[in-house]
């Protein structure tokens, strides 16, 4: 994998690692984007990994563009000597899908979608071969996702499925953006899960809502104290589907500030996952249910 | 002691310099559209120029005072009227507890910045005053101004110099048709030869989509892509890519119809490839176009971005100059 290197205007340098996404690029992304961080480069003010690319900003008063490139530069080999190792952890996401509230958002924007006869999960079960919804949800909910990058609004984590590529689930976005989606919205557009932080406008297909904020700009919720986005690049997602009761009791628990999502310290290697995947979803589902 | 809203006007904001560093986690840096006016209207006033004042979109607030002090108003040719006497931009006005302020209609630029004496002390959210609405951070509630609102000032430091002017020569306004210099990279290649010598080419215009996230260009000729398999991941579309980190001033074209250029509230990402971005030295001017302004989209390379942002450095010690 050769990455291409390009600026973003005098501040920023762009790096594309890879124009596909996979989960190598994703580490390199993140191993590079590590060493970035470690070298504390002068003049660099901004380490911004995404999915299978990065950015980093910098003020060019302090250190010239070309030197910038050029350090990176240097830095791509040693990075993907690394071994693809991360110490990070596991966090179970409860998720009611085909919830009413983005059942009746959907519904106000069928004219922007491929399918107005269907909702978004029934199109995407159906385009993605499977027989039922319920099935799709197994799926979704089935094998772990790596938080690929987090960013467009306010800790907007964007989750990448930990499966052979052959089973990743592919949609496209509304043919129009809505200028609507209820906040915890667990969304999916292209190879891509992710959870709506805020309100706000989306293109990504809706299946469902979180009771568990990510973001809290006032840090009053329990485990946003220290920051207020919960998500990191490397975090690892199970989602765990619910029904309506206990989405609501989720919901008093986050309200009474009591809600403590189950998070477990776990080592992930990208050389065991590749050799064996199911066997390694199956020992992180493990070690985040072990007690 | 602090200020009274008594009307808002269209979008009027609290603006500092902004939160650089949390990009990385979608929020973005935000502050003042154009910087070099709220750091004259804070020197004017004797601020530090990173304080926070207001910034506001084609209609001036109406605000009434509560004590004595000095503002000033710069940016967009937005004329302040105290007590209904028009008075001078890009001044130092001293004024007394019960005087109101309010505004002629705007003569031209977008935005205008008022700068009080001791700045407008709202609560920081990460280090920054600025308003980012979307993630509900700084400002009051993380929200623009509404009438009723109360707006604090810090201590001034007396340092306000009433009366201080700073001429035309030292300020900096979008012309008639008015140009943009692109640095091109990013998905540059993505893009036929000729399609990329036209977009230079032709002239575009500010459409109504344009405020703190990103201004948006009609009028062009679409953009004809170069043939490709749609890499996994990417999305069908020949603008989409993998989602990936947008810059500051990245020129993005969805479908390869209308550019956005995205400004200080930036989504920090997303799937739709990008032509180039602008110079930093041209930020500041973007934020004072108008819907309907004819630009054009100047080609340079990183040798003329750089000498651009050191004559614009150069501007504003030119302005530190003149006060001292």
């Amino acid at each position: 994998m050769t990455s291409r290197y390009t600026f973003g205007g005098d501040e920023h340098v762009f790096v594309e690692v890879s124009e596909e996404m996979s989960l190598e690029a994703f580490f390199t992304t993140l191993s590079m984007t590590n060493a970035v961080r470690d070298a504390k480069i002068d003049g660099v003010t901004e380490i911004c990994p995404a999915n299978a690319s990065f950015q980093i900003k910098f003020d060019p008063d302090v250190i010239h563009p070309d030197a910038l490139m050029d350090r990176l530069k240097s830095m791509e080999a040693t990075a993907a000597k690394q071994e693809p190792k991360l110490t990070t952890r596991i966090i179970e996401i409860p998720v009611y899908y085909q919830d009413p509230w983005t059942h009746e958002t959907l519904m106000r924007f069928r004219e922007r979608h491929q399918d107005p006869e269907a909702t978004d999960i029934e199109y995407a079960a159906r385009i993605n071969g499977y027989d039922s919804v319920d099935a799709f949800i197994a799926a979704h909910s089935g094998a772990p996702w790596f938080v690929s990058m987090v960013g467009f609004v306010s800790g907007l984590p964007f989750l990448y499925q930990m499966v052979e590529r052959e089973r990743q689930i592919q949609v496209p976005k509304y043919l129009r953006p809505r200028t609507d989606t209820p906040k915890l919205t667990v969304g999916y557009g292209g190879c891509f899960s992710c959870i709506y932080s805020v309100r706000g406008a989306g293109g990504y297909q809706m299946f469902g809502v979180t009771p568990m904020p990510i973001y809290d700009p006032e840090q009053k919720t329990g485990y946003l104290k220290d920051f207020m986005v919960f998500f990191k690049p490397g975090d690892i997602v199970k989602w765990k589907p619910i029904d309506r009761a206990e989405y609501d009791r989720c919901l008093a628990a986050v309200e009474a500030n009591t809600y403590a999502p189950r998070i477990r310290e776990v080592v992930f290697s990208l050389d065991e996952f590749n050799a064996d995947i199911n066997g390694t979803n199956a020992r992180l589902e493990e070690a985040l249910y072990a007690d | 002691m602090p200020i009274n809203v008594i009307t808002s006007g269209f979008a009027t904001t609290i603006q500092d310099l902004g939160r650089p560093g949390y990009y990385h986690l979608g929020i973005p840096m935000g502050g003042a559209m154009d910087r070099f006016a709220l750091r004259c209207a804070n020197m004017l006033v004797g601020n530090d120029e990173g304080a926070a004042g207001l910034e506001c979109v084609f209609m001036g607030p109406e605000l009434e005072f509560t004590e004595d002090c000095t503002f000033a108003v710069t940016g967009g040719d937005l004329p302040p009227k105290l007590d209904g006497e028009v008075l001078e931009s890009w001044t130092a006005i001293p004024v007394k507890a019960g005087q109101k302020l309010s505004f002629d209609y705007l003569r031209s630029g977008a935005r205008a910045y008022i700068a009080f004496s001791g700045g407008i002390d709202t609560p920081l959210d990460l280090g920054s005053r600025s308003t980012y609405p979307i993630g509900a951070l700084g400002g009051i509630d993380g929200r623009a101004v509404q009438p009723g609102d109360t707006l604090p000032l810090g201590a001034a430091d007396g340092k306000a110099k009433t009366g201080a002017h700073i001429p035309e020569t030292l300020r900096r306004m979008p012309t008639r048709e008015t140009e943009l210099r692109v640095l091109p990279g990013l998905y540059w290649h993505r893009i036929t030869e000729a399609s990329g010598t036209r977009f230079f080419e032709e002239t575009w215009k500010v459409a109504s989509e344009a405020d703190r996230m990103g201004y948006r260009f009609k009028g062009g000729t679409p953009l004809e892509f170069v043939d490709r398999e749609p890499p996994f991941g990417a999305g069908s579309d020949p603008s989409n890519i993998t989602d990936a980190c947008y810059p500051y001033g990245s020129v993005q074209v969805p479908s390869g119809t209308e550019p956005i250029i995205l400004h200080r509230d930036a989504v920090s990402g997303g799937g739709y490839f990008m032509i180039g971005t602008v110079i930093s030295a041209d930020m500041d001017l973007i934020g004072q176009l108008q819907p309907n302004v004819p630009t054009r989209f100047v080609k340079v390379d990183m040798d003329t971005a750089l000498s651009a942002r050191r004559d614009r450095a150069k501007a504003l010690d030119a302005v530190r100059a003149h006060l001292a």
